[in-house]
């Protein structure tokens, strides 16, 4: 319905592989196996062996249908990232009621201190 | 890790040309988060201003805040900058603990505010002109705090703690542009930029800008090339730069050790690094098994934001005069040389003075006040100026006492004592230590003529013409009424008894 | 007198209560042993909560007894409720291990509207974990059973709400369509189900599947039932950013109006590319009868192409996981839900947690997300996908400037024995091909009963699809064609189903 101007373009496009490689089903596998690691690790999947070996193939077999819409000429269609034509949705700058810490963290799987507990990050400090 | 080559500063800028780019986070002051209805204050106890929202909870939907959108359209209008038309907020992927959803909700390739620039003044009054890439709203996140281990730092800790009160706090993320031919300078400019977009957004009244507290952080990237050659060399992205006089040092600490890391005919490697603060220097963080790659998209849980011209025209209308406006209409009513005015904001009381005479106090009077003596005061307390327990106001009144004659200097620097000391307003201070200017000529002229005649020699000298002579017999007054006599009137009435 | 109660519709039994012939509590008591009597059988619902179900129902007796007027037309109905909505005084699960047991510290808008129309929440249905799939057997915590043959699926994500209806454990219930999971599992139980327009009602509180997609809906048994829930849960809400500000459409006038049996007029468009190969012959044999009832109804049928159609699925399973693998970030182990203590740094816990949280289905989708998303490959994938929903968008709004609704059968199939596609992903979405081209758009869509395949006996739907806020005219439709199947076969389709063995209490 809402036909938008502009949607963010990922960064990097000149150093994948040709899109129309990845639409053309006689092209070959349209992902690896190790792919597919690397995109359980980025998503916080401790996948196991099998499950990369069944993934592996289902989501070939998912990608070669879905590189369907590689077919259409879009060239000049406008993207649609939302479905109803809203813009300027706001709410005034008012203090609305929260939760309270006991709330906050009834949920939570460890709590120390009135804060959530968890394991050690790695990582850069923010 | 091995110590990295640090080069001579002057021989750094004498063999590369540095290349530096800037980018400030702005926490905004608003009364709520970004994208929900929490209260955005520092040092609340921890996890008691979040909501399912800000907590990142299953379910929950987030909703723009109206005044953190004025004020990034506002930050962009006083940056020069264009606003945009049409944006949309992003998600950037990644995930981190301190972030609820493990995205953040980010402005990513249509900013509000686009190309824009800032002049910056140097100490020596050179102005040197910042061009702004953008300016686009985000969200903090929360604050984690690591347990065990010897430093409480995030190396060697056994766990963490994670309180979300500041998560979805609106932030204003401003870049420069690339900001080439600074050569040696390259460390005043970052220094001079941060300092007058401080002032700049602080007059804004959106932020209070308290670097010591995260409400303004600085990120310096710096690269160096060859110089003359212009070929752009790999950058550096140092966080954690949280005061002005670290923004000097980090770029000056970079510039030697990216020239080390050269000369050594090494390769720089891009990447983040952090500032210490104590040793003034910068380290590596942990190098990334994976590349980044934060999958931005559009958010679809916001819908875009599209400002119309008259409401871009309304918050024009609501600017203030901007600090460096300011400042020139200040030279110019003061008469006061640029070195002077900049004494001025350096030492804090520009704003101190500027509402002293709103008060009614003459310029020049005003600003005496506050640069000398109380500046004394303040150092002596070891507080900043504005923290003195005066007000402008009261200043203004000692001021005005001073004019009328009802109090001399020495008695309107007692009076201040007074008011500093916490004993009320000035003329309680006056009315409570008995302060004012005896200029009763009664009274007066009993003290004269007893002076005159505990030092007759004295007398017959003034008599005679030397009137130089009567300071010992106004001395001797100013002692006999403990220095609340009114001075002139005491030689007035000297040469009167005289004569 | 129990059982008799659980044979009710909505409106039926609302006017009982409210004329104090049969009370809520009654009424909530009779839902509740019905529900022990055939949840054995069914799974419709992941946890039932008898006595809040009980208090809120003495309430509305109170307030009633009391002579204050009932607090919506609904007010003292038991209803079923998703298990993706927020609640909180009930577990809220999505169907997944990785919120076992979760209890939300607040309520979903769609929630606070239920409670505030003095409608009693039996508890929350069983769905395909985080509302993926088609059939709810992706749901971690067992598949629902159709209650037209056990050993067929239910249809999904909302299996268990559609479940619940045909099994006559509640007369109405919520349910989520982000690509046909309310419709779809109408179809297949010979129920009524509607996916509002996007932004109709508050998406506040649902726990996302995917956001520009998903939207909450009624469940009934009856077209007019759907009709006075719908009035109760849409509306504009300020915590959701993309509900739509304007007044709810008159269904429930629509609804009675449709029921006088008139669609002389009304032009009804049958989409080309929504039918024929790939259609089981009955379904495809029911949607024909149908559309000669709505010529006797005095409607012109005719034919529209949406050319682009036959892209939706592939741009709906680039969107939709897109989508998932963030809103599913957050599932970290971090704030709430389970956390499996396994390694030693709060990076390996997230992976290891997640890893054991979630099922096959949800990982797939995340993968398949995480990928669409990358850089380089956003352009060719997710960013194609977009277009080709503008391209959607269009044909729909071409096919609206022809007919004021358009129709299709709602799924390829009736039934699927259970087992039987769990496997075979892609099998599984073709289920949704007729579904997904609403939620793309964002307009409305509903499923009517429209007859039982002759080769399995199983339910057939009819799809009713009209424009953004058009939901008037769709209900119209709708309600005209129930009332007119109903009086050509002689009472409703649901009356023939199959009498559950009920369990010895």
């Amino acid at each position: 319905m809402s036909a938008e101007p502009g949607t963010p373009s990922a960064p990097g496009s000149s150093t994948v592989p040709d899109p129309s490689a990845v639409s053309d089903p006689s092209a070959g596998e349209a992902i690896s196996r190790d792919e597919v690691a690397h995109l359980a690790r980025l998503a916080r999947l401790a996948v196991t062996d099998e499950e990369l070996d069944v993934f592996a193939g289902q989501l070939d077999v998912i990608l070669g249908s879905v590189a369907r819409v590689g077919e259409v000429a879009a060239e000049d269609i406008p993207p649609t990232s939302h479905a109803v034509p809203l813009q300027n949705v706001f709410r005034q700058d008012v203090r609305r009621p929260g939760l309270s810490q006991e709330q906050a963290l009834s949920g939570a799987p460890a709590a120390e201190e009135g804060r959530f507990r968890v394991p050690r990050i790695l990582g850069e400090e923010a | 890790m091995s110590t990295p080559t640090l080069i001579e500063f002057d021989d750094v800028v004498a063999r590369f040309d540095p290349m530096l780019g800037l980018e400030v986070h702005v926490e905004l002051s608003t009364n709520t988060k970004m994208f929900c209805g929490c209260p955005t204050e520092f040092g609340a106890e921890p996890n008691t201003q979040v909501c399912p929202t800000c907590l990142g909870m299953p379910g929950a939907l987030p909703v723009v805040n109206r005044t953190a959108v004025e004020s990034a359209i506002r930050i962009g209008l006083a940056l020069n900058c264009s606003i945009a038309p049409w944006g949309r907020f992003a998600r950037k992927n990644y995930f981190y603990p301190d972030m609820p959803k493990n995205f953040q909700t980010s402005q990513y390739d249509e900013p509000i505010a686009v190309d824009g620039w800032l002049d910056v003044e140097l100490d020596d009054g050179t102005i040197v002109r910042v061009e702004i890439e953008r300016a686009h709203m985000e969200e903090d996140t929360g604050k984690s705090l690591h347990v065990g281990g010897a430093t409480g730092r995030i190396h060697g800790a056994e766990y963490s703690l994670l309180d979300y009160n500041r998560a979805g706090v609106p932030l204003i993320e401003i870049v420069t542009k690339m900001i080439p031919d600074t050569g040696a300078r390259a460390p005043e400019v970052a220094r001079a930029y941060v300092t007058q977009l401080r002032d700049l957004v602080k007059s804004l009244g959106v932020s209070d800008v308290r670097m010591d507290q995260g409400s303004m952080r600085c990120d310096v990237n710096l690269s160096l090339s060859p110089k003359g050659s212009g070929v752009l060399g790999t950058r550096s992205e140092t966080k954690n730069v949280n005061s002005l006089r670290s923004v000097e040092r980090a770029v000056r600490y970079e510039m030697s050790r990216h020239a080390g890391v050269l000369l050594d005919g090494g390769t720089v490697v891009q990447e983040t690094r952090h500032f210490e603060e104590q040793s003034g220097s910068t380290r590596a963080g942990r190098i990334k098994e994976t590349s980044e790659d934060y999958r931005y998209f559009p958010e679809p849980d916001l819908v875009p934001i599209a400002p119309t011209p008259e409401w871009v025209e309304e918050l024009r209308g609501t600017l203030p005069e901007l600090p460096w406006e300011r400042r020139k209409r200040i030279s110019a009513e003061w008469g006061l040389t640029a070195e002077e005015l900049r004494d001025l904001v350096n030492a804090g009381a520009l704003d101190l003075i500027e509402a002293t005479v709103a008060a009614g106090a003459p310029a020049g009077e005003a600003r005496s006040w506050w640069v000398a003596y109380l500046t004394q005061q303040a150092n002596t307390a070891g507080v900043p100026l504005e923290e003195l327990a005066i007000t402008p106001a009261q200043v203004a009144r000692v001021i005005e006492l001073v004019t009328s004659g009802e109090l001399n200097n020495k008695l309107a620097r007692q009076v201040v004592d007074g008011v500093l000391a916490g004993e009320g307003s000035p003329d309680e201070v006056v009315e409570s230590r008995g302060l004012k200017v005896v200029s009763d000529d009664g009274a007066l002229i009993a003290a004269v003529d007893e002076a005159l005649a505990a030092q007759p020699d004295v007398a017959e000298k003034i008599r005679g013409g030397k009137v130089a002579a009567a300071g010992a017999i106004v001395g001797a007054v100013m002692k006999a009424t403990k220095g609340q006599a009114d001075a002139k009137r005491v030689r007035e009435l000297i040469i009167e008894r005289c004569g | 007198m129990s059982s008799d109660l659980t044979r009710l519709d909505a409106a039926t039994l609302a006017e009982k209560i409210h004329s104090r012939e049969v009370s809520a509590v009654e009424a909530a008591q009779a839902h509740l042993d019905r529900i022990a009597a055939v949840e054995g059988d069914v799974h419709a619902f992941l946890h039932v909560a008898g006595e809040s179900a009980l208090e809120s129902a003495a309430l509305v007796d109170a307030s009633i007894a009391a002579g204050t007027a009932p607090a919506s037309p609904l007010a003292g109905v038991p209803l079923a409720l998703k298990d993706v909505f927020a609640t909180i005084d009930m577990p809220t699960t999505c169907g997944s291990r990785i919120l076992e047991g979760w209890r939300p510290p607040y309520d979903a808008t769609l929630t606070s509207r239920l409670r505030a129309a003095g409608i009693t929440i039996l508890g929350k249905t069983n769905m395909d974990e985080f509302a993926m799939g088609s059939s709810t057997e992706y749901s971690a915590y067992g598949p629902t059973h159709n209650p037209w043959a056990l050993d067929r699926i239910a249809g999904g994500s909302g299996g268990g709400s559609a479940a619940a209806l045909a099994a006559f454990e509640a007369p109405l219930a919520i349910g989520t369509d982000t690509g046909g999971s309310i419709r779809q599992p109408a179809a297949v139980t010979g129920t009524v189900g509607v996916k509002p327009t996007y932004g109709g009602v508050s998406r506040y509180g649902l726990v996302a599947c995917a956001s520009s997609l998903d939207q909450g809906g009624p469940c009934a048994r009856t077209v007019l039932d759907a009709a006075l829930l719908h009035e109760v849960i849409a509306g504009h809400d300020p915590l959701d950013s993309t509900s739509i500000d304007a007044p709810v459409p008159a269904v429930v006038e629509a609804a009675r109006l449709g029921a006088t049996g008139d669609l002389s007029g009304l032009r009804v468009g049958v989409v080309r590319e929504l039918g024929g190969e790939g259609y089981q012959p009955g379904v495809r044999a029911s949607f024909d009868a149908a559309l000669r009832r709505l010529e006797k109804l005095g409607a012109e049928v005719v034919e529209v192409s949406c050319p682009h159609f036959e892209y939706g699925l592939a741009a709906y399973y680039l969107i939709l996981p897109s989508e998932v693998s963030s809103n599913l970030a957050r599932f970290d182990a971090m704030r709430y839900g389970l956390r499996v203590e396994k390694g030693a740094s709060a990076e390996e816990v997230m992976a290891a947690t997640r890893e054991a949280g979630f099922g096959p289905e949800v990982k797939r989708r995340i993968i398949l997300g995480t990928y669409a998303l990358s850089s380089g490959y956003y352009d060719a994938y997710y960013g194609q996908a977009q277009k080709v929903r503008t391209l959607i968008s269009r044909d729909f709004a071409a096919a609206f400037a022809q007919v004021d609704v358009l129709v299709s059968p709602t799924a390829p199939t009736t039934a699927f024995p259970i087992g039987e596609k769990i496997d075979d992903p892609l099998a599984m979405y073709l289920n949704d091909l007729a579904t997904i081209p609403t939620n793309l758009a964002g307009v409305a869509g509903m499923s009517v009963p429209s007859g039982l395949a002759e080769e399995d006996g199983l339910p057939v739907g009819l799809q009713i699809m009209a424009p953004a806020l058009g939901e008037a005219v769709m209900y119209r439709v709708g309600a005209a064609f129930e009332a007119a199947r109903n009086a050509d076969e002689s009472g409703p389709l649901i009356a023939r189903i199959p009498e559950l063995e009920v369990a010895a209490r």
